[in-house]
């Protein structure tokens, strides 16, 4: 199987201080689910920090979509960018933009025509539930549905990675389970999922998904899992 | 170079554009309405300078100085009547004795003073062309032997100090010019990076889905642009209107110098592509500052 994210040595040091993340050595695989675990202040953050492109490592090498991520020109940043999707915790929203704007972003972003991404972005919100608040502006919006447009915003584009950073933190366990329904559809359409968490009752909501665990800034790999290619989701359920 | 005039709305609403409602027009307005007069200024003095020069540089005067008045009169119309053979002189005109007074006028009076003075004959001499220094020596040897009173003053040597004066001036107005132009720059890259304070969260968003440095400078590009353009507007109409007062008053002095300061056609043109190119210092300065401080970014 193809590796579609890889990390050899890879450290990450903010300024003079000790390093936040340290050796982080593992594969993520196309269409592969992935629950990232750890305490506040492991560097759950930082790491997916990395694999959305918003930082390069002090050390090592990182390998995103069989390229050197490191030492690519930046001009190429944006190109790989718009493969990866980030449900950011505190959901960044623009402000000025109505939920269906917000949502439609990053395929305007893309160039994507007008006339192609009103059905899609209708969907999306309908999806999410929020057919009725295209028009809201975040402020007006509660916590939950600016959480679901983050999350409509970054899956929107059908990216190759998604990487969610505590994603059903501020939504009801019914609509924490409808995401990760969202969620799962796409991992069956082949996208591979990166899903930072504390809430350890989703972890059994997706069967085949691999668990990442970092302690101290230093992955756990107590399965040998992410050294190896994970069996194929519907191998799993 | 203007594609990021058509940019769509929903894009341009990323960065919101509220015309007027920020200093930077009025700051452009006020730019371009200084820039407007001291090249006004500049443009015009060039263009006395310009006709001033061109009419006294091929003008000459002789002065017949003799005491006896039949004998001035007499040896000034041979001179004149030899200078018409030259092919360097175009038109020879012996100033008639009331032409003199009214000369003189403004020093002595009104008192009939010809009689007790003598008055040196005066011959308004246009040249061809613009005579050399040998040609001049040679026209005095000439005119001497007709009248050994005689003397051949170039025009251009009265205006020569004035002349000079102006083109400080002009060299003064464009610095002037260019020092607003600095100050312009300097205005649109404080305007700038504080538009890129004020959105920095929306441009950071739009940087981790994948938009270009290209996608979002252009949107500050036409912000900036659309405010520099219309300040620059409001800056040209005010200067506009000084210009056309001052001109108005210029004409009613009706002295020969400060009649001749004017504008014509292609001033006007030029003070009218101002705001263009007010515009366009604005969104070359707006393009550098926003991919300057995005390359700052990953």
């Amino acid at each position: 199987m193809d590796e579609i994210v890889r990390f050899d040595n890879v450290g990450l040091r903010y300024g003079a201080g000790a390093e936040t993340l340290a050796d982080l050595n593992f594969t993520l695989y196309p269409g592969s689910f992935y629950f990232l675990t750890g305490a506040s202040g492991a560097g759950k953050t930082s790491l997916l920090k990395l694999l959305y492109l918003s930082q390069r490592p002090s050390r090592g090498v990182i390998r995103l979509f069989g390229e050197d991520a490191v030492t690519m020109p930046r001009e190429r940043l944006p190109g790989f960018r718009r493969r990866i999707g980030v449900v950011f915790q505190d959901f960044r929203l623009v402000p000025h933009l109505s939920a269906f704007d917000n949502i439609a972003l990053p395929l305007r972003v893309a160039g994507v025509r007008e006339k192609d991404l009103e059905t899609p972005v209708t969907e999306m919100l309908e999806w999410v539930g929020l057919g009725d608040r295209a028009s809201a502006r975040p402020a007006t919006l509660s916590g939950g549905e600016q959480q679901r447009v983050a999350i409509a915003r970054a899956v929107i584009g059908r990216p190759e990675i998604l990487v969610a950073d505590e994603p059903t933190g501020n939504v009801d366990p019914e609509m924490a389970i409808r995401l990760l329904q969202l969620f799962e559809a796409l991992n069956t359409l082949g996208t591979t999922i990166v899903v930072a968490t504390h809430d350890i009752h989703l972890l059994s909501k997706i069967p085949g998904a691999q668990m990442m665990r970092l302690e101290k800034g230093m992955l756990a790999d107590p399965t040998g899992s992410l050294r190896h290619p994970p069996l194929p989701h519907d191998q799993t359920q | 170079m203007f594609k990021f005039f058509v940019i769509p709305g929903h894009d341009r609403r990323l960065i919101p554009e509220g015309r007027l409602s920020g200093p930077m027009p009025w700051v452009i307005a006020i730019m371009i309405f200084l820039t407007v007069l001291t090249a006004a200024a500049g443009l015009a003095m060039t263009r006395a300078m310009s006709d001033v020069s061109d009419e006294l540089s091929s003008r000459a005067t002789v002065q017949i100085i003799e005491a006896n008045p039949q004998v001035r009169n007499r040896q000034a119309d041979m001179v004149a009547a030899r200078l018409r053979t030259l092919p360097l002189v175009e038109e020879v005109r012996v100033l008639p004795p009331e032409e003199i007074d009214a000369l003189i006028e403004p020093w002595l009076g009104t008192q009939d003073l010809a009689d007790d003075i003598p008055l040196p004959a005066l011959i308004d001499v246009k040249l061809a062309r613009v005579a050399t220094d040998a040609e001049y020596q040679s026209l005095r040897s000439m005119l001497q032997s007709i009248a050994p009173g005689a003397r051949v003053e170039p025009s251009s040597g009265y205006i020569a100090p004035v002349i000079s004066l102006v083109r400080s001036f002009q060299w003064i107005a464009f610095g002037l010019v260019g020092l607003l132009a600095l100050a312009t720059g300097a205005a649109v890259i404080l305007s700038a990076r504080s538009a890129l304070n004020t959105h920095t969260e929306t441009i950071a968003v739009v940087h981790l889905l994948g938009g270009t440095d290209q996608q979002i400078s252009r949107l500050f590009q036409r912000r900036i642009a659309l405010d520099a353009l219309l300040g620059g507007l409001i800056g040209l109409a005010g200067g506009a209107v000084i210009i056309w007062l001052i001109s108005g008053q210029l004409s009613a002095i009706g002295s020969g110098l400060v009649q001749s300061v004017g504008l014509d056609w292609w001033s006007w043109l030029i003070i009218a592509v101002i705001p263009i190119l007010g515009m366009f210092l604005a969104m070359v300065t707006a393009k550098l500052t926003v991919t300057g401080a995005l390359k700052k970014i990953l």
